[in-house]
């Protein structure tokens, strides 16, 4: 006997991309990509304590076209991270739960985040002494 | 209605009270200046041979941010993936695999890291 069919919940696929709920998932892929991101961050430290070999091939890989696109991944996915992180913080304690309190915060996340990033390449660039 | 007994011995379906959200938003507060300092100081070195690294994190003050960022950051990770491989993995031996996977990499990663960090700041 097949059961009878029920109905389901809604799922995901079902509703309209918001900012609220973009920016939600965004903090979980970001974290996750920084999560790979810090394996890499181990793997620069043990290689710069290891040896000139070591620490040679790890600045090799992020000097690489691979190499540079993970890093401004990382940048952006830290900043991002960081700012919707301090959001989050600010929600636990209570503060910004109104739906155009969430918006102003969300763009404000965005913009921040964008930022950040900007101001990273720039002073990058700027502070960059090829040796 | 909570029972004084469901008070003192419940914890909630994760068995666990409130100590993963705590622990989670104690780490997060305490990356806020880590990553920050991490952010500026990557972007001062920009570029650096491994003696300039070596001379960084052979200081005490940065040697002991990036053994704290470290701790932080792989404590915050952990609970993290944690929560994302609960939330979407239901096969219940691929999710306790992936939960055992996620504790043991995130030790693995911070002692891997904190013993590079002393090794360049004391080992020499």
């Amino acid at each position: 006997m097949t059961p009878a069919p029920r109905p389901l919940s809604p799922h995901l696929s079902i509703y309209k991309p918001q900012l609220t709920s973009v920016l939600s998932i965004s903090h979980r892929m970001t974290g996750l990509a920084l999560s790979v991101g810090t394996v890499l961050l181990v793997w620069w430290l043990v290689a710069a304590a290891s040896g000139e070999r070591a620490f040679a091939a790890a600045q090799g890989f992020w000097g690489s076209w691979i190499g540079l696109l993970l890093l401004f991944g990382w940048t952006f996915s830290l900043f991002f991270h960081l700012c919707n992180g301090i959001r989050h913080l600010l929600w636990d304690a209570g503060w910004g739960f109104e739906l155009r309190q969430t918006y102003i915060s969300g763009w404000t996340v965005v913009a921040a985040s964008g930022a950040l990033t900007l101001v990273a390449y720039i002073a990058g660039l700027v502070a960059w002494t090829p040796k | 209605m909570r029972t004084p007994l469901g008070r003192a011995i419940g914890l909630g379906s994760a068995k666990e009270g409130v100590q993963h959200w705590w622990v989670q938003r104690l780490t997060a507060l305490a990356l806020v200046p880590l990553v920050l300092w991490f952010a500026a100081s990557l972007i001062a070195h920009l570029g650096a041979d491994r003696g300039a690294v070596l001379t960084w994190l052979g200081s005490p003050v940065p040697a002991i941010i990036m053994v704290l960022l470290l701790i932080a950051g792989l404590y915050h990770m952990a609970l993290g993936v944690q929560v994302v491989i609960e939330d979407y993995i239901h096969t219940e031996w691929v999710k306790l695999a992936a939960l055992v996977l996620d504790r043991f990499a995130a030790f693995v990663l911070a002692v891997a890291g904190i013993f590079a960090v002393l090794r360049i700041a004391v080992g020499g």
